[in-house]
């Protein structure tokens, strides 16, 4: 099926020719018009956007959707989300189908510039990295030279894992399986000595798929990186802006200790800095151009960037993975928020 | 020997070749069955609600479809609106059921198939007598996999009888344009036309302007369809002798009431066969508009098996939807059979 892949590139090509840059502030006069917000996620993957059992839309990427939501209209519920393949995601967003496309996407040069994208800000830092049997007893990724590694075809994930071994001068056989569900079984029924994806992904499989998780490995390095985050048409900053600080807002709040549940009681603090953030003192609002309340609102309906974590791929899913990455600086992650003032 | 038993021997026994084929194959549904059996039925999980009481029971785990069939049947539906699709659906298989009764065949079930669509769109849509609107972006599982399917069908039957007619044409006007079509939609793959239809499309609309996905996709299945059944059609037109043609002419009969009255009754029925195999094709086609985003029946059984507590046990869940599929594609290939026969008591 490489015909899908040139389409898709021709696509993109007639779409940066096409996309007309749009005058500042119009994606939110006309998101603000027709009353909803209309976000690109993905066509199913678990933790950051799919359907769960009732087919409500959830996940850690659905979540900024439902945050900027929250700071247009004051209710997060105002999304309508279009689920979009890999290679229909940039066309979307050009065509201008979608407002804003929070789909997994990993903010790359080529994406920032030549594709006519604008990325807020990573909600997620995510990396490739290897599952191996405890068995063998592997400490780093490093003593991988010579084995035998299961891989999606045709992703960044299979060229990231030649290049690693090239740059190391190490061997490797690849086992390139289409489907996940067979690639997965192949791993665990003994067929490769490794299973290569993005770490995020690992964690799922080992949870859901091994007849026994504590038999598996994740090594802890990762030979990629992958910061996924959310991205708007080029050419309009003051929606950037908008869908950036909703983001910094999660994660602020979340430095502040500020939760759904005490975000009513935060909002009394006498600390400047909160009242702020919350619309006590005015000024932020106007400056974006949405209600004074727009972050009391996206906390109080969807919870700070924590809450999000740990509801979404944390541990209260069924993902449970650690902070890492995404821990805040103050625990020795990356997430850092601007200061709303 | 009693009659089974002379049975047995004359065809089970009746050779060593015979002896040994035989116990091979005994061999093998003993090596299979009873592993298959103990998996499907006598170890499997049928309820409990969660994942662990399968990975327990070790065997087939339905308590998956317990526990998701509706996300399987119904896709992003609202879930307490579930009981609209599934009454459109119902009333969609209750006709289907007449219309396998030729006491049926009366005028009045055109009608019927006429109110079943507007009623199943209303139940669908909403808008009106206090139901809640839910647009065909939220339209998904089985009832989304008939509509694309059936509307399809519908509008690919006389459009691709118009088609077959016009390749055939004495105007070289239309026939260029029939041949072409044909040709150039034979050409594509159809997972390129529906990528055309969803990605390509929206890219030369003016900016704010959408055309709803199912919309689309319909139009990409319905012109998909149409140039297959078109050559099927034109097979039929072809095994028409001349004498046929020139016998209307005699008659005096204008060109559309030769085709209508002499040609077409003749030339479809012996493309039955060939028809109801688009027909077939056609429904297990939907599965492709999930690359436009559109959750079918197949996409929706994905959906369901997304959550990493469940995806081991995707074998259970495609079975089901296998199952869907197999009822449906079974039902069109009897009733095929069936009509071929209908239709031929004249002829014999």
């Amino acid at each position: 099926m490489k015909l899908i892949p040139a389409m898709a590139a021709a696509a993109l090509v007639a779409g940066s020719v096409l996309a007309q840059p749009a005058h500042a502030g119009a994606t939110l006069d006309a998101v603000k018009a027709k009353g909803f917000l209309q976000c690109g996620v993905n066509l199913g993957l678990y933790g950051f956007s799919a359907p769960d059992a009732k087919g409500n839309w959830a996940g850690l990427d659905v979540d900024v959707c439902r945050a900027v939501a929250a700071a247009v209209f004051g209710d997060a519920s105002k999304v309508k989300y279009t689920p979009l393949s890999a290679q229909q995601r940039l066309p979307a967003l050009q065509s201008g189908e979608i407002d804003l496309l929070a789909r997994n996407t990993t903010w790359t040069l080529t994406r920032d510039t030549a594709n006519g994208l604008d990325f807020t800000t990573p909600s997620y830092f995510d990396g490739q990295g290897f599952m191996v049997s405890k068995k063998l007893g592997l400490k780093s990724v490093k003593e991988l030279n010579g084995a035998t590694v299961c891989v999606l075809p045709g992703t960044t994930t299979e060229q990231n894992l030649s290049d690693f071994f090239r740059a190391n001068k190490m061997s490797f056989k690849p086992v390139v399986i289409e489907k996940n569900e067979e690639l997965n079984s192949a791993f665990f029924s003994g067929r490769c000595d490794a299973l290569s994806s993005d770490a995020s992904q690992l964690a799922g499989i080992r949870a859901g798929q091994a007849s026994n998780p504590e038999d598996w490995v994740i090594l802890p390095e990762l030979i990629s990186k992958e910061p996924l985050a959310p991205a708007v048409r080029q050419g309009d900053p003051q929606w950037a802006d908008l869908v950036r600080w909703s983001q910094f807002a999660m994660v602020y709040a979340e430095e502040k200790g500020v939760t759904s549940k005490s975000v009513a009681e935060a909002a009394k603090s006498p600390d400047p800095d909160l009242q702020r953030l919350l619309g006590v003192t005015a000024g932020n609002g106007k400056a974006m151009g949405v209600d004074e309340k727009w972050a009391y609102n996206i906390i109080a309906q969807v919870g700070n960037y924590g809450e999000s974590f740990e509801r979404n791929v944390g541990k209260d899913s069924n993902l449970k993975l650690s902070r890492g990455l995404n821990a805040l600086y103050t625990n020795g992650g990356l997430m850092y928020a601007m200061p709303p003032r | 020997m009693n009659r089974p038993g002379r049975w047995i021997k004359a065809n089970l026994f009746g050779s060593p070749v015979n002896t040994v084929l035989t116990v091979l194959a005994l061999a093998l549904l003993w090596q299979t069955v009873p592993p298959f059996l103990d998996w499907a039925l006598f170890s499997a999980s049928w309820g409990g609600g969660s994942p662990e009481s399968c990975r327990q029971a070790g065997g087939a785990c339905w308590t998956l479809l317990a526990e998701r069939h509706r996300l399987m049947l119904f896709g992003l539906y609202p879930y307490d609106q579930h009981w609209r699709p599934l009454l459109a659906m119902a009333l969609f298989v209750a006709l289907l059921a007449a219309s396998s009764h030729r006491r049926c065949w009366r005028p009045w079930l055109a009608l019927a198939w006429g109110a079943l669509i507007v009623v199943a769109s209303l139940l669908m849509w909403g808008g009106v007598a206090g139901l809640v609107p839910v647009e065909t972006a939220q339209w998904g599982g089985l009832p989304l996999t008939l509509v694309i399917a059936v509307l399809a069908i519908v509008v690919a039957f006389p459009f691709s009888i118009l088609l077959a007619l016009g390749r055939r044409s004495e105007l070289p006007v239309i026939k260029a344009v029939s041949v072409g079509y044909i040709e150039l939609v034979r050409g594509l793959p159809l997972v390129s036309l529906l990528f055309m239809a969803s990605v390509m499309f929206p890219l030369f609309l003016p900016e704010g302007v959408t055309i709803e996905k199912a919309l689309r996709a319909l139009v990409g299945m319905t012109l998909f369809t149409a140039a297959y059944l078109a050559e099927a059609v034109r097979g039929g037109l072809q095994a028409i002798p001349k004498g046929q043609f020139e016998a209307a002419d005699a008659l005096g009969l204008s060109y559309w009431q030769t085709m209508r009255l002499i040609i077409l009754p003749q030339a479809l029925r012996l493309v039955i066969p060939p028809i109801v195999g688009q027909f077939i094709t056609c429904f297990k086609d939907t599965s492709l508009v999930t690359i436009v985003g559109l959750y079918d029946l197949l996409a929706a059984t994905k959906a369901a098996l997304n959550d990493p507590a469940w995806r081991p046990f995707f074998v259970e869940g495609y079975l089901a939807a296998a199952l869907v599929y197999f009822c449906f594609c079974f039902f069109m290939s009897r009733y095929s059979q069936w009509l071929e026969r209908e239709v031929a008591k004249g002829t014999r």
